[in-house]
């Protein structure tokens, strides 16, 4: 007799250590896919799964072994056709139809999957987020358990009582379950009955055929239960989701000449963060990509990125144009409207008033947020440091900084600088929630 | 109440079942049926084929933790280490592409004998499974004279529990890192990490580790260079320049050492005792694991004829339906399966094939020989006993002999088998035998060579040590046939080496034949 152990329910993820030690070792590899990912790939699908090639660097396990173009061997080799010996057979070359053995992809030419947690922490690695916001945007939706109808099973707890005694009462009806009134009826005749003394036979008869009736009522209240399992009904709950407004994300950007590969890098991760953080609050994120030079357009977000367009840079016309996609398409008593912007800080002199009366007139009333970095070169960071002074466009936001508490704007020279401008946004969350 | 007819029901369908004969019906399995089965399984294989084994475990796993227990090399408890995360992150992409398929069993070499069957399979295949692991690799651990006397089976598992325990102590202790660049370094050199000539010493019960581990703890704390009273001999130095001197003080070191964990173990001048333990346990592993790779083809095959007679056997009692049988002979024909060598799925001989063929034809031979067998085996053809035939190579042969030994010209024509010699200077390979009269030793022993670990190997050892000079630690490699080491995986191993050891490492490339250098590699050569 062999002894039985059920492993399947013991913990599961035994690798899991292995696994973690085996990314850490691979770090700085990953991290640099993921950030050639968020380069290339688009803002909403940075917090999903993603493939990765095996690092090369670090994972290595080296040891003694052969070298394969060295020495003379021999291959024992089964399936021989029409060979005879002394026949010379060309080696193949690269690639071939090998004919020599271990011909199976190596262990270290392979892609694996990281999950969804492992991709965001490279991504916060180097944004230096506070580990409560990381915690905050890794988390997901919650869920909140809502009456939805009834079912045939569930957990005992659920057990739906009138429901099921209904049931219990159809189907007794249906099926004619003796009541236990007809049972006491008759077991009352029968007492009387054998309670007189006279035994003649109409009546000895008479008893026999009550006794046997009553057996027979018994027996049929036996087989049919008073509560079957078929009757139960279980109150059935869906997992609904936390029920969140809608919001819908802006993200302005110039793409003048002057932002370069760099700038545009930065702006990116700006845009990503403000992404995470919307769909994490929010059950349906929109975003809209509005890109200006002296004139604005809404593209999609490959445009966005990788198209460069040629003129002067003229920041109101993308206000403009927010204005009006938000009138045509979200009003603001459905849409909580997050709005970020980058740019170099160039502007023409004489727009810069005209965004200020744009954003102070409607703009800032209809934002939940509205976050500006202005991205500059890493050698001018100390230079501007926190002074007002500076592009025309910064001096000319700084004002309506001080008008508007929901208005947040920053230099980045580093993906490290990024963070700050949204540090309001996640200190004081429940107050955003709009009274649409 | 309705629940109580339908629980009667099953069992009357049982009854059914145990009434028409056979021991399980439809592919659900429940573990009374597994017990059932191995029971009607294990008295078959006891009566007819005088199977031995260890008691079993039977123990029933998911997919997932069929994919861990791959990623730890098969072994219930493991140590931690990232590499082992690789594996596992390799496994579980050729899993799921569905590229391959999980093994159906896991079977560990320990007493009890642990076999792990998979919660998907059904219950035709778990019987064929019972069968395959749980009886044929089981006897054949049991009684193999290499698992015999190489391995331990009844003190594995909490061996391996202390090291896992230990290496988990250490991390703590001295950080992740640390320990890790360690094993790193025991793993690079895992496969000159034992012993293929002298059997390595019994384990030790916990206690008595426990014991020494206290004892190298104090000698750690309490010893001091100052309180030295032997005087340093004065002409040590001068001694060490002569001929005798190096005689003398390989005969102290024990070198040549072919096992170069268990030298750097005992002799690194830099490890801590920490440390030691580590490449100890590292070394232990790869010990254990060295009958099961040179007894491969006999290991399988005898697992697979095992089942596949048990299978026979059962259906011919009508123990089994025709169409579990079916299912049994579909997944049996899968696991033998051979292509050819021009065949794109060619990936090298099949062990589970040619260890089945060879076991078949051996009860063949011994039941009804041709001239030809009589002419190469006189002493096992037509004796008629093909179970003592089969059970004494069981127990007395490694894949390397047992090719030697038992392949016959009949199976080499079978399998069409041909020898290809490859040299690295000519442009073509050349056909150097085929199965005629003229190959057929050539073939057998060329084949018996390859499963020969210690042939196929790059055979390096220790040989010569400094201590009282610059401490270089000198490694030979013979080099056979011309075949050289890969050069970037023999640097970083070197490198590897150099950690243990804690000063520079060479290795000189000696010609076998000649014993001619062909060259010597330094990691002062390599830096970093």
């Amino acid at each position: 007799m062999p002894i039985f152990v059920d492993r399947r329910l013991n913990p599961k993820d035994k690798s899991l250590g292995n696994r973690q030690r085996f990314l850490k070792r691979a770090r700085e590899e990953l991290k640099r896919s993921i950030r050639d990912r968020i380069r290339t790939g688009k803002i909403a699908d940075v917090d999903s799964e993603h493939a990765v090639s095996m690092p090369a660097r670090g994972t290595g396990e080296p040891s003694f072994s052969d070298a394969k173009d060295s020495g003379r061997r021999q291959h024992i080799l089964p399936g021989n056709k029409h060979f005879a010996p002394g026949d010379r057979v060309p080696k193949p070359g690269q690639g071939g139809g090998g004919s020599s053995p271990g011909k199976t992809v190596s262990e270290d030419e392979f892609r694996f999957v990281l999950s969804r947690e492992e991709v965001l922490d490279l991504f916060f690695e180097d944004l230096e987020l506070p580990d409560m916001v990381k915690l905050n945007l890794k988390e997901i939706l919650s869920f909140k358990p809502r009456r939805a109808g009834f079912a045939a099973t569930g957990s005992p707890t659920n057990i739906n009582v009138g429901r099921t005694m209904r049931n219990s009462h159809g189907r007794r009806i249906a099926l004619r379950r003796p009541k236990q009134e007809e049972l006491d009826a008759i077991a009352e005749q029968l007492a009387i009955l054998e309670a007189e003394p006279q035994s003649a036979a109409p009546a000895r008869q008479r008893i026999a055929a009550l006794r046997e009736e009553l057996e027979r009522l018994e027996r049929r209240r036996k087989r049919i239960a008073y509560v079957d399992p078929v009757d139960i009904r279980f109150n059935r709950f869906d997992a609904q989701p936390v029920p969140n407004a809608n919001a819908v994300m802006f993200c302005l950007m110039d793409v003048s000449g002057s932002m370069g590969e760099r700038e545009k890098d930065l702006a990116k991760r700006f845009f990503v963060l403000l992404h995470l953080f919307l769909k994490r609050r929010y059950d349906r994120t929109e975003i809209v990509f509005i890109r200006h030079t002296h004139e604005a357009q809404e593209v999609d977000e490959e445009t966005f990125f990788y198209n460069t367009q040629s003129g002067g840079t003229v920041v109101s016309t993308a206000l403009e144009e927010m204005r009006r996609i938000i009138e045509q398409r979200y009003p603001s008593n459905e849409w909580n409207i997050y709005a970020a912007q980058a740019s170099d800080g160039d502007n023409f002199v004489t727009d810069s008033e005209r965004c200020i009366g744009l954003m102070d007139g409607q703009i800032m009333r209809l934002c939940q947020y509205f976050a500006y970095v202005e991205i500059i070169d890493e050698r001018e960071s100390h230079i501007f440091g926190s002074t007002d002074n500076g592009t025309s466009l910064w001096r000319a936001y700084s004002v309506v900084n001080q008008r508007w508490p929901n208005f947040q704007m920053s230099r980045i020279a580093n993906a490290a600088d990024i963070y700050p401008v949204f540090r309001q946004l996640f200190a004081r969350q429940p107050v955003l929630q709009k009274s649409a | 109440m309705a629940s109580q007819t339908s629980k009667s029901g099953q069992t009357s369908k049982a009854g059914q079942t145990s009434k028409s004969g056979l021991l399980f019906s439809g592919s659900d399995w429940d573990f009374k049926t597994l017990s059932r089965a191995y029971e009607a399984i294990e008295a078959i294989a006891i009566e007819e084929l005088h199977l031995d084994i260890y008691p079993v475990q039977m123990e029933i796993i998911s997919s997932q933790q069929m994919l861990d227990a791959y990623s730890s090399v098969g072994m219930p408890l493991m140590y931690r280490h990232w590499s082992f995360g690789k594996h596992f992150l390799y496994q579980e992409l050729l899993y799921r592409k569905g590229g391959r398929g999980l093994a159906y069993e896991l079977v560990i070499n320990s007493n009890p004998c642990i076999v792990y069957l998979m919660e998907e399979n059904t219950m035709a295949l778990q019987a064929l499974v019972t069968a395959h692991a749980a009886l044929g690799h089981n006897h054949f651990f049991k009684n193999n004279h290499l698992f015999r006397q190489w391995t331990d089976a009844s003190a594995i598992l909490s061996y391996l529990d202390f090291a896992k325990g230990y290496i988990a102590r250490c991390e703590e202790r001295h950080g992740v890192a640390a320990v890790e660049a360690i094993i790193d370094a025991a793993h690079a050199l895992m496969e000159q990490g034992v012993f293929r000539y002298r059997r390595p010493p019994k384990l030790s019960s916990e206690r008595q580790r426990e014991g020494v581990r206290e004892r190298l703890e104090y000698e750690e704390r309490s010893y001091n260079d100052l309180w030295r009273t032997l005087p340093r001999s004065k002409d040590g130095t001068k001694a060490s320049g002569t001929d005798l001197g190096i005689a003398e003080r390989k005969k102290t070191l024990k070198l040549p050492e072919e096992n170069l964990l268990y030298f750097l173990e005992k002799n690194s001048l830099v490890l801590e005792p920490w440390q030691r333990e580590i490449v100890r346990i590292v070394r232990i592993v790869a010990q254990y694991f060295y009958p099961q790779r040179q007894t491969q083809v006999m290991n399988e095959g005898c697992a697979t004829f095992v089942h596949y007679t048990l299978m026979n056997m059962l259906f011919d009692r009508g123990l089994i339906s025709e169409g579990a049988m079916l299912e049994i002979l579909r997944n049996h024909s899968n696991v033998i399966f051979q292509p050819g060598f021009d065949d794109p799925r060619y990936s090298g001989i099949n062990p589970y094939a040619l260890g089945l063929d060879m076991m078949q034809d051996i009860q063949r031979i011994s039941t009804e020989p041709t001239a030809e067998d009589r002419d190469w085996f006189p002493d096992i053809a037509g004796n008629g006993n093909w179970r003592e035939t089969l059970l004494d190579a069981w127990a007395n042969h490694r894949d390397e002999s047992f090719i030697r030994q038992y392949l016959s010209p009949a199976l080499m024509r079978k399998w069409r088998f041909f020898i290809l010699a490859d040299a690295a200077s000519e442009p073509h390979y050349e056909v150097a035998s085929i199965h005629n009269e003229r190959g057929y030793e050539k073939i057998r022993a060329g084949l018996a060579q390859s499963y020969d670990i210690g042939a196929s190997r790059p055979d390096i050892q220790v040989v010569d040590v400094d201590l009282l000079g610059d401490r270089q630690l000198r490694l030979e490699h013979k080099v056979k046939n011309g075949i050289t080491l890969e050069e970037a995986g023999r640097d970083a191993t070197l490198r590897h080496i150099r950690t243990l050891w804690g000063y520079e490492v060479s290795l000189a490339a000696i010609d076998a034949q000649t014993g001619g250098t062909l060259n010597e590699r330094s990691t002062s050569q390599i830096g970093e």
